[in-house]
C-alpha cells in the first residue's frame, strides 16, 4: 500500500467527489427535462416522449447525441469571441455553485468531508456572487448576437435577474441571522436538533422568507411564470435564438443545473438539507453504518426532487407575467417584504434567546 | 505560495486595466475591468480577507460592471475614435501618476512595520471567521460609518433618479 | 475541526476549473464534431425568414439603466447585512443590549426604505406608458 500524506489523500478525494458531483449533476439535467417533458405532457393529457427505449428513458441520450451531431452555426454578424464565451460563462456558473451544496450528514474520512464538495465559511455568498457572474453569459450572448430578438431577451433577462437577485439575497437573511454562519454546513446544522420542527421554515419562522426565496427562484432562473426572456410568441426563444448545437444545449443544460442548484439550496436553507424531518426519533432503526450515511442523501434527494416536481408543476400551471408586472412584483413587493421579513425575524430572535 | 499567487494576479490586474485602456470597443474595456475586479478579489482573498473577496466579486464584478455593460450595450456606444490626446494630460498626467505611485511607495514602505504581515499557509479556520472578526468592529466601534453607508445609498439613489430624468 | 485557510478553498478552485474546462470542451467538441455548410442565408441573423433589417444595436429605454443603477445600489445594502446577521445573536452580549442589533439596522433598513419610496414615487419602477408621470 503506497503511503499518501494529508494532503494527497484530500486532493485526491477531492477530485472523485468532483467528478461524482459532476457526473450526477449533468444526468439529473438531463432526466429533469425528461421529467419536465413527461410531467408536462400527463398533466396536458398526452404521453410526453415515450419512443426512445422503455418509458422514453432513453430520450435525453438521444436528445444529447442529435445536439452534438448538429451543425454548430457562427453567424456572420456575431462578435465571435464574446458569442463563443457567453455559453461556457453560463454553463460553467451553472456548474460552479454546487460545490458548496453539502449533500449528506456529515461523515469524515481521513479528515475530509465526502458529502460536501468545499465547505466554506463565506459559502452563501459565494453562491451569490457566482450567480450575479453568470449574468454576463445572459446578457453577452443577447448583445453578441447582433440580433434583436436576442438583444430583446437578454435586455429582458438581465434585468429580470438582477431585480430578482436582491430579493434573492435579503430573504436568505432570516436564515443566516438563526444560525449566525454563512457556512451552508453550520445553516443546516442550526436546524438538525428536532427534524422538522427545526427547520427554517417552520421553526425558524422563516415561511415568508421560503415563499421570497421561492419566487425570487423563479425568477432567476427564468422559469414559468418568469419566463419572459424567452417568451417564444414573441421573441422566438430570446438571449439564445442564434445558438446551435451544443452551444444552444449548453444554456439549456446552465438552465436546468440552476434550477437544481436553487432547489438543493432551498432545501439546506429552508428544509434543514439531508437531516430526516422525524429528527432523531428514527435513529435507533438505523443506528449502524452504512444506512446511517445513506439515508441522509436519501432525504435530500427526495426534498430537492420534490422542489423539481414543484417547478414542473408550477409551469404547467400558471400563465406568464406581463414585464410591467413582473418588475412591479420584484421591486415594489418582494423587496419590501423580505426587508419587512429581516426586521422581523431579528426582532423574534432577540426575545427568544 | 503567497508571493506566487501575489505576482500572477498583481500582473493580472494590471494587464488587464492596460488592456482596458487600449481596447478601442467599450464592451471589451468593460469586460477587461471586470478582470481586474476578480483579480483584485483574490488578492484580498490571499490576504486572508475571505469576505472582503465575496464582496469584491458580488459589488463590484457583479453589480457595477453589469451596469457597465449595460449602457454599453444600450447606448450603442461602437468603436472608439483614436484621438491624439491632450497635451494637458501627458504633461501633467506621467509626472502626476509617477508621484502618487512614488509617495505611496514611499508612504508604505515607511510604515510596514505598522501594517502588520499575513501569511496564508498560517491561517486557519477555527472558531472566529475573518467574517466575524469584520462584523464584530462594523456593528461595534465602526456603528457610525456603517449607518452613514446608507445615507450614501440614499443620496446615490436620488442621484441616479436625477440623471435619469428628461429635463435637468 | 480546524482546516487550512488554502485547504477549503482548494476544491472550489479545482471545481472552477473543471467547469470551464467542460463547458469549454463542449462547445470544442461540437465545433468539431458538427459538419459546417455554410451558405449566405443561414449565416444571416435570424428575423423569422425575412431579410434582416439594419442591425441590434438600438437604443433602448432609459428604465433598463435605472434599474441595474438601483440595483448596485441594493446590493451594497445586502453586502451589507450579511455580516450583520452573522453577529446578530452575539451582539447583545458583545453590547449588554438586547435589541441594540435591531435597532441598528432598522436605522440602515430606514433610509434605504427612504429611498425605495421616494424612487416608487417618482414612478421609475412603473413599466407602463400610462401609468408613468411623464418623468423619464
Amino acid at each position: 500500500m503506497i503511503h499518501l500524506s494529508a494532503f494527497q489523500i484530500f486532493l485526491l478525494l477531492t477530485v472523485l467527489k468532483i467528478a461524482v458531483v459532476l457526473v450526477i449533476t449533468l444526468t439529473a439535467v438531463a432526466y429533469t427535462v425528461l421529467l419536465e417533458r413527461k410531467v408536462l405532457g400527463r398533466m396536458q393529457n398526452r404521453w410526453g416522449p415515450s419512443r426512445v427505449g422503455p418509458f422514453g428513458l432513453l430520450q435525453p441520450l438521444a436528445d444529447g447525441i442529435k445536439l452534438f451531431l448538429k451543425e454548430d452555426l457562427m453567424p456572420l454578424a456575431v462578435e465571435r469571441p464574446l458569442f463563443v464565451a457567453a455559453p461556457v460563462i453560463a454553463l460553467a456558473c451553472a456548474l460552479i455553485s454546487i460545490s458548496m451544496v453539502p449533500f449528506g450528514a456529515e461523515t469524515t474520512y481521513q479528515g475530509v468531508d465526502l458529502f460536501q464538495i468545499a465547505n466554506i465559511n463565506v459559502g452563501l455568498l459565494i453562491i451569490l456572487g457566482v450567480t450575479s457572474i453568470g449574468v454576463y453569459g445572459i446578457a453577452l450572448s443577447g448583445w453578441s448576437s447582433n440580433n434583436k430578438y436576442s438583444l430583446f431577451g437578454s435586455l429582458r433577462s438581465t434585468a429580470q435577474v438582477i431585480s430578482y437577485e436582491l430579493a434573492l439575497g435579503l430573504s436568505l437573511v432570516g436564515v443566516i441571522l438563526r444560525a449566525g454562519s454563512l457556512s451552508l454546513r453550520d445553516i443546516v446544522n442550526s436546524q438538525s436538533a428536532h427534524g422538522a420542527r427545526s427547520w427554517n421554515i417552520f421553526g425558524g419562522l422563516q415561511i415568508v422568507g421560503f415563499f421570497i426565496y421561492l419566487m425570487a427562484a423563479y425568477a432567476e432562473t427564468n422559469r414559468s411564470p418568469f419566463d419572459l426572456p424567452e417568451a417564444e410568441s414573441e421573441l422566438v426563444a430570446g438571449y439564445h435564438t442564434e445558438y446551435s448545437s451544443m452551444k444552444f444545449a449548453m444554456f439549456f443544460m446552465a438552465e436546468y443545473a440552476n434550477m437544481i442548484t436553487v432547489a438543493c439550496v432551498a432545501t439546506l436553507l429552508f428544509f434543514g438539507g439531508a437531516s430526516s424531518p422525524f429528527g432523531h426519533l428514527t435513529d435507533h432503526l438505523f443506528a449502524t453504518g452504512f444506512i446511517h450515511a445513506v439515508l441522509p442523501i436519501f432525504w435530500f434527494v427526495f426534498k430537492v426532487f420534490s422542489f423539481i416536481l414543484l417547478y414542473i408543476w408550477v409551469r404547467a400551471t400558471l400563465p406568464r407575467f406581463r414585464y410591467d408586472q413582473l418588475m412591479g412584483f420584484g421591486w415594489k413587493f418582494l423587496l419590501p417584504l423580505a426587508m419587512v421579513n429581516i426586521l422581523a425575524t431579528a426582532l423574534v430572535l432577540a426575545f427568544r434567546s | 505560495m503567497q508571493i506566487a499567487l501575489f505576482t500572477i494576479f498583481g500582473l493580472l490586474a494590471v494587464i488587464a486595466a492596460l488592456n482596458m485602456l487600449l481596447q478601442r470597443h467599450p464592451i471589451n474595456s468593460a469586460l477587461s475591468l471586470v478582470v481586474v475586479m476578480m483579480s483584485l478579489a483574490v488578492l484580498y482573498w490571499s490576504l486572508g480577507a475571505e469576505f472582503l473577496a465575496a464582496a469584491q466579486i458580488i459589488v463590484y464584478a457583479g453589480a457595477v460592471m453589469v451596469l457597465f455593460v449595460f449602457v454599453v450595450m444600450l447606448l450603442n456606444a461602437g468603436e472608439e475614435q483614436r484621438t491624439k490626446g491632450s497635451k494637458i494630460a501627458s504633461i501633467a498626467g506621467f509626472p502626476g501618476a509617477a508621484a502618487i505611485f512614488c509617495l505611496l511607495t514611499f508612504i508604505f514602505l515607511k510604515n510596514r512595520a505598522a501594517l502588520g504581515n499575513t501569511q496564508l499557509s498560517g491561517l486557519y479556520n477555527g472558531a472566529e471567521s475573518n467574517l466575524t472578526r469584520i462584523a464584530h468592529a462594523l456593528f461595534t466601534n465602526l456603528l457610525l460609518p456603517f449607518e452613514v453607508t446608507s445615507v450614501l445609498v440614499l443620496v446615490a439613489i436620488l442621484g441616479a433618479v436625477v440623471l435619469a430624468r428628461k429635463e435637468l | 475541526m480546524q482546516t487550512h485557510y488554502i485547504w477549503q478553498y482548494i476544491p472550489l478552485v479545482l471545481q472552477i476549473l473543471v467547469a470551464l474546462a467542460m463547458a469549454g470542451g463542449m462547445v470544442a467538441a461540437s465545433f468539431f464534431i458538427g459538419k459546417h455548410k455554410r451558405t449566405k442565408v443561414k449565416l444571416g441573423a435570424y428575423e423569422c425568414g425575412m431579410d434582416p433589417v439594419g442591425d441590434a444595436r438600438g437604443r433602448f429605454s432609459v428604465k433598463f439603466y435605472m434599474v441595474a443603477m438601483l440595483f448596485i445600489l441594493f446590493d451594497v445594502e445586502a453586502v451589507f447585512i450579511m455580516p450583520w446577521a452573522v453577529i446578530y445573536r452575539q451582539l447583545h452580549t458583545i453590547t449588554g443590549q438586547r435589541l441594540f442589533g435591531f435597532w441598528e439596522m432598522v436605522v440602515y433598513l430606514g433610509f434605504v426604505a427612504v429611498g425605495l419610496f421616494y424612487v416608487w414615487k417618482k414612478g421609475i419602477l412603473d413599466w407602463t406608458n400610462t401609468s408613468s408621470r411623464g418623468d423619464l
